[in-house]
């Protein structure tokens, strides 16, 4: 699997203020973004994640520190006709139409007039804005914008889509609609680097990600492996027992409608558990073993912070 | 071309604006207020239409330059849009070329539209059409594409306002420097002396693109005037955007 982004120890500081004073945004992050990905970066607000993308973009320059597109320097001119961007809470032109702004940016691109109008109604449908097409963007909500926006981020079908927080804004039914897309856009074959602060946007659909904290990279990797397979311990729910039986096999945590719900640390208490429910004639209404969450690992990586 | 593309949208994005037609309304207003002064004047009439129009033709002309330049970058960096346009492959100075000249286009269509009504206001006084006038428009046009290179330079790195004032600032010294000339003719060599024409040289100076005494009064202009300010103008304004582009190219978008 070849690299299609590989960022190299890039480092960032700003001076703000009267007296200028240094801040570190980005303590040498390094990364690399294989052909065909789901990438996720995850963090909490302020860490880090914006910046990144936007020395990747060349909108803003690191200090320090090397950032490669598709093999070629990432101001290369010809790295950028192969990549996509859609920022963070976008705001386009208000002047234009939806139809007009993605034919303006399929312009950019020197795309043939004809090939951008059937990009621009093929890329409308696909997002689901065709009935605003005639719009000026002005009129957009904040979801349609997000949504014209992941249009224009497509508009070159680019091998590379830069995603950050594409969730953010939008109901629950365009989250859902969001997320198939960029599943949809994995099966094309694209690659798609998405930042995120909400957890379960990144464990849904991302094949392996970064975690970033204070402009440091704590933990990258396949999700499969950030969260570990082992069972922490199983959640039983039964009824028609003892609760005085249950006691020595596990911790009870709650009593509801003769029903208990019990944690239970070891392997061998299940079938304990489960032979005594028999024994009783009871009855066991559901058995969960628990894992490790991201949100336990990110929860645990973000604390001593 | 990627110049080209920015430039028509820039086009779009100011014809679409509403503050242009306020300006341009005004600036009919005041074209067509030389017909009230006239009433007012002992004299030639049609003089005092045709310099008050040029006058205002040209006021107008660097108003707009101003408050649209100074806004259109500004604009994209506040409201981000210039995050996604970047990250196309434009490169930056393509970026700031298109901005200029689609504003230089704008302009172009405005001194027409107001051309028109002046003229027509010409028309209706002295029965025929004063082309001789126009001379004097397309100068004030040179004027304008300098002013526009000197907005876009201050919003590259300022707030609209502050632009604006700055730009205001060089329309005015441009407009008075040739009083230094003046003042060299009359101080002794020295220090003093060199001070000033080291100013004189730098300091832009407008009234090269004055023409309305001559157009009005029908006094002969040399061509080679004509030539020297035109590319005085360009020259000056190509600097500029040199400059606009040496300060943009390295700029960070926060």
């Amino acid at each position: 699997m070849s690299a299609v982004l590989e960022i190299t120890e890039i480092r960032k500081s700003f001076s703000t203020g009267f007296i200028p004073r240094r801040k570190d945004i980005l303590k040498g992050i390094s990364l690399s973004v294989g052909e065909g990905e789901i990438y996720g970066y995850l963090g909490p607000n302020g860490a880090g994640k914006t910046t990144t993308i936007k020395c990747v973009l060349g909108l803003i320059f690191p200090n320090a520190g090397k950032i490669m597109l598709f093999g070629r320097d990432h101001l290369d001119r010809r790295a950028k006709e192969n990549l996509g961007f859609l920022p963070e809470n976008p705001y386009f032109y208000d002047y234009l139409t939806g139809r007009e702004f993605l034919d303006f940016y399929g312009q950019l691109f020197s795309i043939p007039r004809s090939e951008r109008a059937a990009a621009t109604s093929r890329l409308l449908k696909l997002v689901d804005m065709d009935r605003a097409a005639d719009l000026p963007l002005r009129k957009y909500s904040r979801g349609m914008l997000q949504r014209i926006g992941l249009a224009q981020a497509l508009i070159n079908s680019p091998a590379l889509v830069i995603l950050d927080e594409p969730l953010g804004g939008l109901d629950p039914l365009g989250r859902k609609e969001i997320r198939d897309l960029i599943l949809r856009l994995r099966d094309e074959g694209k690659t798609v680097f998405l930042s995120s602060h909400i957890l379960q946007d990144i464990e849904m659909i991302c094949d392996r990600v970064a975690i970033i904290v204070s402009g440091r990279i704590l933990s990258q990797g396949r999700l499969s492996d950030l969260v570990s397979e082992t069972v922490l311990f199983t959640e039983i729910t039964v009824s028609g027992v003892a609760e005085s039986d249950l006691a020595a096999l596990g911790e009870s945590l709650s009593t509801q409608a003769g029903r208990t719900l019990l944690k239970v640390c070891d392997e061998p208490n299940i079938e304990a558990v489960l032979a005594l429910v028999r024994a009783q004639n009871g009855k066991v209404h559901s058995l969960i073993p628990r894992t490790r969450t991201l949100e336990d690992i990110f929860v645990d990586m973000v604390k001593p912070q | 071309m990627t110049v080209t593309v920015i430039a028509r949208n820039t086009f779009k994005e100011a014809v679409r604006d509403r503050v242009l037609y306020l300006l341009l309304f005004f600036a009919a207003v005041s074209i067509l207020f030389a017909r009230v002064l006239a009433l007012l004047t002992v004299g030639d009439r049609v003089k005092i239409i045709e310099d008050v129009g040029l006058a205002s033709i040209s006021f107008f002309g660097a108003l707009m330059a101003i408050l649209i330049g100074t806004g259109l970058v500004y604009k994209e960096i506040e409201k981000r849009t210039i995050y996604t346009l970047l990250a196309k492959p434009i490169r930056r100075h393509e970026f700031l070329l298109g901005k200029f000249l689609g504003l230089v286009l704008t302009l172009a269509v405005l001194l027409a539209a107001m051309s028109l009504i002046f003229l027509g206001l010409v028309l209706a006084h002295t029965g025929r059409i004063e082309w001789g006038l126009l001379v004097a428009v397309v100068m004030i046009f040179f004027e304008l594409i300098l002013i526009t290179a000197v907005a876009i330079l201050f919003s590259s790195f300022s707030t609209p306002i502050l632009s604006s004032l700055f730009a205001l600032a060089f329309y005015l010294i441009g407009h008075f420097s040739w009083s230094l000339e003046t003042l060299l003719k009359k101080i002794p060599a020295g220090a003093t002396r060199t001070i000033l024409r080291f100013l004189y040289t730098l300091l832009p100076d407008l009234e090269n693109f004055n023409l309305k005494a001559e157009v009005v009064h029908h006094l002969p202009i040399a061509g080679a005037q004509l030539l020297y300010s035109a590319a005085y103008g360009l020259v000056y304004a190509a600097f500029i955007l040199g400059l606009a582009i040496v300060i943009f190219r390295r700029r960070d978008f926060i």
